[in-house]
Parts: structure tokens; C-alpha cells; sequence
């Protein structure tokens, strides 16, 4: 049969029983599809189970750029039964199943979809020919998917050797044969009934494929962090993973503490000696810090800490999507004290704000969170990669060991001396004429216990007033997109993926749609946003959460409630159909 | 080298006349004194109580934290830079109410790090009520009928948890504190140093008294501090006698030994203003 062929527009699932490879091999063929030049975007599903229950890895690949996934599905690789009868209804009229035909009997009428396309393959057999184990099996898959999109078996082989390097060469060899046979059968035997192909583009940039966890790490790595200290949570433990392995690399201690008090005592310990110190987390864990980031508020101990959100409440969903902790994080903490939330809403984000977060940490000796979730932190994204030329260390007012020299003794001192911008001269111990004591309770300039009114006063405004310097320097919030547009989206975090795909989707369709994505929850700058929210013709607010939180915020700090709003809490991202839906209803399209 | 006097600063303690944090403040004093470190060479930590407010009173570099907390705070600041000399002081509620998760690992870790618990068997900052180390029977403000529990062993607890170096001391004998304290400060690793601490305002039963009739000097007998299984047994002793000195004292490496991040310079040294992330970002390619 002849076909027309599409080039260089893919989506793919792979799916299988947790503990059978599926998150290393899905990642193998995005990296592929990356190293063919195309862009990428990724995602997994999975339940929180280590055995037994369902997998799957999501991957989108096309010649422009991409944002998030979307719906319909090309190409479907089931590793068993269960994957079949929960995706195919996925698939695109003229999409095709993957599957080990020796084991799943399935037709298209069983299946009741006569559009589909069945493509067995003997992975198992293959595996097993070659003298493999049952789990190289996923080599074979792998390879049929290649053979039946015609892509570059070489681009392939060196992604899975680059991918799998500590195996060691006899193993690899193996799975590259294994490969290849499921390459070759399906090139010789399908590939002519499918019409999507993957074609390597020649001349485009190297990308780096990558997802807000790990762009966390290396903007805190670039950052100068040096110590580390966290609790296992999902989603938040790649960023442990990801840190301990280069610990050594970057002179970073990490330490795994017995449990998440400890962690953020830790980081506040070593942040009050003076090195660059992170935490994360996710709700639970972050629960159990907040007593502790009072402390650092009331002693003024810079701190990065984030927390990957999970859907809860409590244990929740462990390995799902929500964006359910924006309230509690901004008022994380008992008392009154300066801090900063920043909501990054893509991997680059996460760098570069992770990179600005400890500098402002340190400039206003605060504590900035990085609020994050389970989507942005496992989706990767490719970039080329990030220029860092003008990131710059700025550790703000601290004393060099020359200042310090010129004081005349301790008393010269005051850690928490009261000045116009609240900021105070920070000294780090060790040095003769910087001894000083830090503490939880209110104190004087020089941090000795005090519960006069008028200390209590000027301490408490100092605090605060540091908030003010912050939100001079942030980058203000910004329209993205037409400045006439007929409908203005609001949203936060992570939610601004499948909101720029949709934009892209919209525009397409002539639809005017413009995009306030709110980057910093804390300082909310009321200003500009009120002033953005006054010239929109109507707004759409679109949340992962039940109770509108972030619309809560807008509406107590700038008095306007937006339009509409689209809640989503079923603990899966949003996809950019379901807005531009939602778009098109409003606008009556 | 810093006098007594120097390392007093101008705020005057707040404990009760008579309390027996005064005998472990001028322990602590003494032995900085005498050990000739400097004040900014000295990192005195803390959590919540009448007790964890002596870094206040010491004239040295202090974090006076959060309830517990002294021992993660102190770890953190060690880890960033372990050229100052740490101590942590708190309370038996702070060490071993509220902070034991910490005290356990604090120990399996084996930073070094000296730790004075002052332990009155009672909790003093909020007026009186039981502590994990309170005798069973005690009649406090939170258990009027007299506590149902069997008080936790400190000693016991530090030993079986891995600190290389465990003793006992008592405010009514402030030389030999001195002396424990100054070998806890030149012990390389854990160091843990249980002080019986009389609170002559709520613990009307663990008076000075009390223990001036029961306590003796374990090195004043002939008493292996090397043997792990006698140092438990011996963990054990309370009635009418009560031991005082060192329980128990090893070797073994330290946490920061064991870490090649820290072998040419403390953390807090090392420069940060130029670091290359470009190979691992093509790492992701
Ligand atoms: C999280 C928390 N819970 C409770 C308290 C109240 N609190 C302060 S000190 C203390 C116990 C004091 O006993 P102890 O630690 O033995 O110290 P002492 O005052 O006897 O020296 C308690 C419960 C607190 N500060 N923080
Ligand atoms: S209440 Fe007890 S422990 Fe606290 S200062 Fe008074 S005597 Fe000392």
C-alpha cells in the first residue's frame, strides 16, 4: 500500500507493567527522536507502585517548536494487554499498535477499531533469540518503532549506548543486536503501511533534553550551592538523585537526614555559616520544614527550598499532577516574616530562577521557594543549551574578611542592624570582630534577646521592608502574546506549557489569545497585574486545583475576580485542547 | 586566649537563683578558657528552653534555634565550615522529647561535636511539667497522678546510637565538669556529655541533694571506658548510687573525614563564582 507520507510529526506511548524498563526506554526514544533535531517534549504517567501496576511514557517530536502533549496519539507501544485497552481509543484514525504478537491475540474487530493499524513484532522472541534477558525485549520494541517510522538506526544505537554506558559493552552489543532485528522486521514488513516518518534534520542546533528537576539542580549547581539536604519524597527525589551523583564533582555535600525537620534545621545551620544551601521536597515534607522557615525568617538566614508539589491532601496521589500547595507555601511559616515564592513554569525557568533564587537569598537574607509540581518536575523539554554568561554571583551585603578587619571589635557589629532598605551588613562566624548570636526570638541589632516595644518595632519593619528591594529587581509580569487579544489567560507554575501550546494551537486558528503567566506568587507585584487584568477584554483563569487559589490571590490584591475560570484537580495535567475548548466556548468560536 | 571574663558579655543570665545551668555556663567558660580557643573559633548552638539559652550568656559565635533543633543547626554549620568548634546545649525535653530522631543519627554520624544535655528530668521553660528522663511515679504539672512511662536512659541511648565519646557530669561538682567538657571539646567526633542538672524550682525530688548524696566518680574506681557492653550496664545505674565521668570512649572516623569534598578546604571557602555547568548540559544531549 502507498502512502503519503507526514515528516517529522510524531506522538508515541509506550506502555507496560511498572518494573519492566518502560521510563528508561521511553526516555531512549525521546532522546532519539531529540537527536534526529527535532523538538521534543515528554511525559509519564505512572501509579505509586514500584511493581504490578501501569506505566506509561509519553513522547511528542515535530520540526517547530513544542510545548506539552497533547491528545491524539500516533503510535501506541504495548508491552502488554492492559496497555491496549487503555490507550487505544488514543489513537488517531490510521495510528498504529506495536505489540509482541506471540503474546496479546488481538484483531481490529476485537478491538472495534477498524482504523488502526496492527503491528506485531516477536520482541520476546528476539530477546530470547539472541541469548537476551526478557527485559531486552524492550531493545526489540524500540527498534520496531525506528524501523516502522524508517528513522536512523545509527542515531538510535548511539542513544542507547550513551543512555546505557555503565552496562558495559557486552550488554550493549547485545541489546543493539536485538535492535536491529526488531528494526529490520518492521522496516521490511511495515513500514510501507505507515505514514509518519522521522527523518534526521541536518544542520539543527544540539539540544539538551531536559525536565524542571534537573534544571533546578544545575541552576543551583551554576548557583554555587554547596550543601544539600533532603528527605526522599516523590516527586521530589530526582533532585537528590541528580545532586548526590555530581556531589563530588562540585565539591556539594548532600546529605539523605532522618527526616525533613532535619533537613531544613540542616540547610539553615550551614546557611548561617554561609554557603549556599537547598532543600526539597514535596507538601508532606514541606510541612513538617515550616516551623523551622519561621527560624530562618526571624534570624535572617538565606535559604532556597522547594517543593514539588504532588496531588494531596495528605499522601494523595503520590506520583500525580496538582498545583494544590500555592496558598500553603505562601503562608508557610507561623508569624510575619519577608519571603519569596517563585512559580517557574517551564525547565528553563527552573534554571534560570533557581540561579536568581539563591542570589536573592542572599542579597536580602530570605527565604525563596520554588514552588514546582509533579508535571514540570518529570517533563522533559529540549533547549539548546542555556547561555550563562550573564548569570552573576551577587552575595549582597557580605563582609569580606578586609571589612571586617577595619571594625574595631564585635560590638562594632549588628547583624541585624536597622537600615533604610532592612537589609543588614552580613558577617559569617570565624572572624575576630564577627562574633555575634543568632536567634528565634525577637532581638536587638545585635541579636541579644529583646521584648522592648519599640525594638520589636523597627525589627519587625526592617524584615519586612527587605520585600521591597526584592520587587524593584524582579522582572515585571508581562503580556506574552497579541496585545489586542480578544481573551487573556491567567495562570501559574507548570500550567503555562499546555497554555502556550494552545496559544500556538489558537493562533493558528486566527483566535486572538494572550498568556499573564504570574512567575512570582510573593512578591505579587499588584501593580502591573492590576494594571494588565484592567485593559483585558475578558480573562480565563486556569489552575490545577479545586479552589481557584491563585485566583483568590489575584482577586484580594487587585480587587478583580477573572472572568472565567477552569479548574482542573483529576490529578493529570492539563492538556491544550481542553483550553482552547474552553477559549472557543467563551468566545463563542 | 580569652579569660573567663572575656567570654562573659554584657546580658546577665535569666535562669532561676540557684539553677544548676549556672554550674554548666561557667563548665563551658572554663574549658573554652582553658582549651586557649578563640571566641570566633567557637560555634555554640541550641534549641528551646531554660537550658538552650546559655549561648547567649557565652561570648562566642551562638544560634539559640527552635525546640530540638540544636543538633541539625549545629550539623549544617559543622558541614559548612568544620574549622569552627561546635557545641550544642539543651534540655532533656529538647534532646530527647521533641529532638530524639536527631540525637540518634547525630550520633551514628559522628561529627565532631561536643553536646551538653542539661538534664533536670523536667521540662523548665514551660513551668513544669514531665520529661522523657522524669522518674516513673513523678508527680508533675502535666501528670498529676505520678508518670506512667520508664524514663529514657540517655547514656544507654547515646551509646547503642554510636557516639564515640559518652560521659556523665552534674552541677554540683563544676571542676569535674570542666574536665568533661574540655575532653569532649579535644574528642575527635561525637562527644555527649549528659549533665544531672538540679532545677531547684520545678524538680522537687532531683535535688542537689539528692544527687550530692548519691553521685561517685566513675574514674575514681576501676572502670573500663572502653568496654561498650560494661558502659551499657553501667548506663543503668540510678538509686543509691549514681555515676558521674566517662562511660564510654572509642574511635572512629568522623562524618567530615569522610568526605573528600571537604579534604583541601571547608565548604564555606570554597569559591563560587565561576562555576562551569557546560558539560553536564551537554551530558543531556
Ligand atoms: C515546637 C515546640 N513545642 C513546644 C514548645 C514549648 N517548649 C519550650 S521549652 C519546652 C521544654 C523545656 O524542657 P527542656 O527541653 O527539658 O529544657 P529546660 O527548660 O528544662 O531546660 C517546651 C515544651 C516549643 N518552644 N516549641
Ligand atoms: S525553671 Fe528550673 S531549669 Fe529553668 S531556670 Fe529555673 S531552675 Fe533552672
Amino acid at each position: 500500500m502507498e502512502v503519503s507520507e507526514i515528516l517529522n510529526k510524531l506522538t508515541w506511548k509506550l506502555g507496560g507493567q511498572a518494573g519492566f524498563g518502560i521510563m528508561s526506554a521511553g526516555l531512549v526514544f525521546s532522546r532519539t527522536l531529540s537527536r534526529h533535531g527535532l523538538h521534543v517534549f515528554d511525559t509519564t504517567e505512572h501509579p505509586s507502585l514500584i511493581r504490578g501496576g501501569h506505566n506509561t511514557y509519553f513522547v511528542r517530536a515535530e520540526d517547530e517548536p513544542v510545548y506539552s502533549q497533547i491528545w491524539p496519539l500516533d503510535m501506541l507501544v504495548a508491552l502488554n494487554k492492559e496497555t491496549i485497552d487503555l490507550h487505544k481509543n488514543e489513537l488517531i484514525s490510521g495510528g498504529c499498535i506495536i505489540y509482541d504478537g506471540d503474546e496479546i491475540k488481538i484483531d481490529q474487530e476485537g478491538l472495534g477499531r477498524q482504523d488502526i493499524k496492527l503491528f506485531p513484532v516477536s520482541i520476546l522472541k528476539m530477546a530470547k533469540d539472541c541469548g537476551g534477558t526478557a527485559l531486552m525485549r524492550n531493545a526489540a520494541a524500540l527498534g520496531a518503532c525506528m524501523g516502522v517510522i524508517e528513522g536512523d538506526f545509527n542515531t538510535f544505537e548511539q542513544v542507547f549506548r550513551d543512555t546505557y554506558k555503565k552496562k558495559g559493552q557486552e550488554i550493549l552489543d547485545k541489546n543493539i543486536e536485538i535492535a536491529w532485528k526488531g528494526f529490520e522486521y518492521a522496516r521490511n514488513n511495515y513500514a510501507n503501511q505507515y505514514d509518519k516518518k522521522i527523518q534526521q534534520i541536518h544542520g539543527a542546533p544540539r539540544r539538551m533534553l531536559i525536565n524542571g528537576n534537573t534544571a533546578i539542580c544545575i541552576g543551583a549547581i551554576k548557583a554555587g550551592l554547596k550543601f544539600y539536604a533532603a528527605y526522599p519524597m516523590t516527586p521530589a527525589s530526582s533532585i537528590l538523585h541528580f545532586l548526590a551523583g555530581h556531589e563530588r564533582e562540585f565539591n556539594i555535600i548532600t546529605k539523605h537526614t532522618e527526616d525533613e525537620i532535619a533537613a531544613m534545621n540542616m540547610i539553615i545551620g550551614a546557611g548561617s555559616a554561609g554557603v549556599r544551601s537547598m532543600v526539597a521536597t514535596s507538601g508532606g515534607g514541606f510541612a513538617l520544614m515550616v516551623e523551622a522557615l519561621s527560624l530562618a525568617g526571624m534570624a535572617e538566614i538565606p535559604l532556597v527550598a522547594v517543593n514539588v508539589t504532588r496531588a494531596g491532601p495528605s499522601t494523595g496521589l503520590p506520583t500525580r499532577q496538582e498545583q494544590s500547595d500555592l496558598q500553603f507555601i505562601m503562608n508557610s511559616g507561623h508569624g510575619e516574616f519577608p519571603k519569596i515564592v517563585v512559580c517557574p513554569g517551564d525547565p528553563e525557568e527552573c534554571f534560570y530562577e533557581t540561579f536568581r533564587a539563591f542570589n536573592l537569598a542572599e542579597k536580602y537574607q530570605l527565604q525563596v521557594i520554588i514552588l514546582s509540581d509533579k508535571y514540570l518536575a518529570d517533563a522533559n523539554l529540549t533547549y539548546e543549551k542555556w547561555d550563562t554568561s550573564p548569570l552573576k554571583i551577587d552575595r549582597g551585603k557580605l563582609l569580606n574578611k578586609e571589612d571586617l578587619d577595619k571594625m574595631s571589635g564585635p560590638l562594632d557589629y549588628k547583624a541585624f542592624e536597622v537600615t533604610q532598605d532592612g537589609v543588614s551588613p552580613r558577617a559569617l562566624p570565624g572572624h575576630p570582630n564577627s562574633v555575634h548570636r543568632r536567634t528565634g526570638n525577637e532581638h536587638d541589632e545585635h541579636g541579644v534577646i529583646s521584648e522592648d516595644k519599640n525594638n520589636r518595632l523597627a525589627q519587625m519593619d526592617k524584615r519586612m521592608r527587605k520585600l521591597n528591594g526584592a520587587e524593584a529587581e524582579l522582572p515585571e509580569p508581562i503580556l506574552f502574546g497579541d496585545s489586542d487579544a480578544d481573551i487573556t489567560i491567567i495562570s501559574w507554575g507548570s500550567t503555562k506549557m499546555p497554555v502556550r501550546q494552545a496559544m500556538k494551537f489558537m493562533h493558528d486558528e486566527g483566535i486572538k489569545v494572550n498568556h499573564l503567566h504570574i512567575l512570582y506568587a510573593l512578591p505579587f507585584n499588584t501593580k502591573k497585574i492590576k494594571q494588565i487584568l484592567q485593559g483585558c477584554k475578558k480573562t480565563l483563569l486556569i489552575e490545577g486545583n479545586k479552589t481557584a487559589q491563585m485566583g483568590h490571590l489575584i482577586s484580594a490584591k487587585t480587587g478583580i475576580m477573572p472572568d472565567h475560570e477552569y479548574l482542573k484537580y483529576n490529578a493529570e495535567p492539563f492538556y491544550p485542547e481542553e483550553i482552547c475548548d474552553q477559549v472557543k466556548k467563551i468566545l463563542n468560536r | 586566649m580569652p579569660s573567663v571574663a572575656d567570654l562573659t558579655p554584657k546580658s546577665k543570665p535569666t535562669w532561676c537563683p540557684g539553677c544548676g545551668d549556672f554550674a554548666i555556663l561557667a563548665a563551658v567558660k572554663n574549658a573554652i578558657s582553658q582549651l586557649g580557643l578563640q571566641k570566633h573559633e567557637v560555634m555554640i548552638a541550641s534549641g528551646i528552653g531554660c537550658s538552650s539559652k546559655l549561648p547567649h550568656w557565652v561570648d562566642v559565635n551562638g544560634f539559640h534555634s527552635i525546640h530540638g533543633r540544636g543538633l541539625p543547626i549545629i550539623t549544617g554549620i559543622k558541614l559548612a565550615n568544620h574549622k569552627l568548634h561546635c557545641m550544642v546545649t539543651g534540655g532533656d525535653g529538647d534532646g530527647v522529647g521533641i529532638g530524639t530522631n536527631h540525637f540518634i543519627h547525630a550520633m551514628r554520624r559522628n561529627l565532631d561535636i561536643t553536646y551538653i544535655m542539661h538534664d533536670n528530668q523536667i521540662y523548665g521553660l514551660t513551668k513544669g511539667q514531665t520529661s522523657p528522663t522524669s522518674e516513673k511515679g513523678m508527680h508533675t504539672k502535666s501528670t498529676p497522678f505520678g508518670v506512667i512511662e520508664i524514663p529514657i536512659n540517655p547514656i544507654g541511648l547515646a551509646i547503642v546510637s554510636g557516639a564515640t565519646f559518652v560521659a556523665q557530669g552534674y552541677s554540683g561538682n563544676i571542676k569535674h565538669l570542666t574536665e568533661l567538657v574540655k575532653q569532649g571539646m579535644q574528642h575527635r567526633g561525637f562527644a555527649f556529655i549528659n549533665v544531672l542538672q538540679p532545677c531547684v524550682t520545678f524538680n522537687h525530688v532531683n535535688t542537689f541533694e539528692f544527687f550530692d548524696s548519691r553521685v561517685y566518680n566513675l574514674q575514681e574506681e576501676n572502670y573500663d571506658t572502653t568496654n561498650k557492653a560494661n558502659a551499657i550496664i553501667k548506663s543503668e545505674e540510678w538509686g543509691e548510687r549514681i555515676p558521674i565521668g566517662v562511660f564510654y570512649e572509642t574511635r572512629r572516623s568522623t562524618y567530615a573525614d569522610e568526605l573528600p569534598q571537604l579534604k583541601d578546604q571547608a565548604l564555606v571557602d570554597q569559591d563560587i563564582s565561576n562555576i562551569n555547568v557546560e558539560h553536564i548540559m551537554e551530558y543531556l544531549y
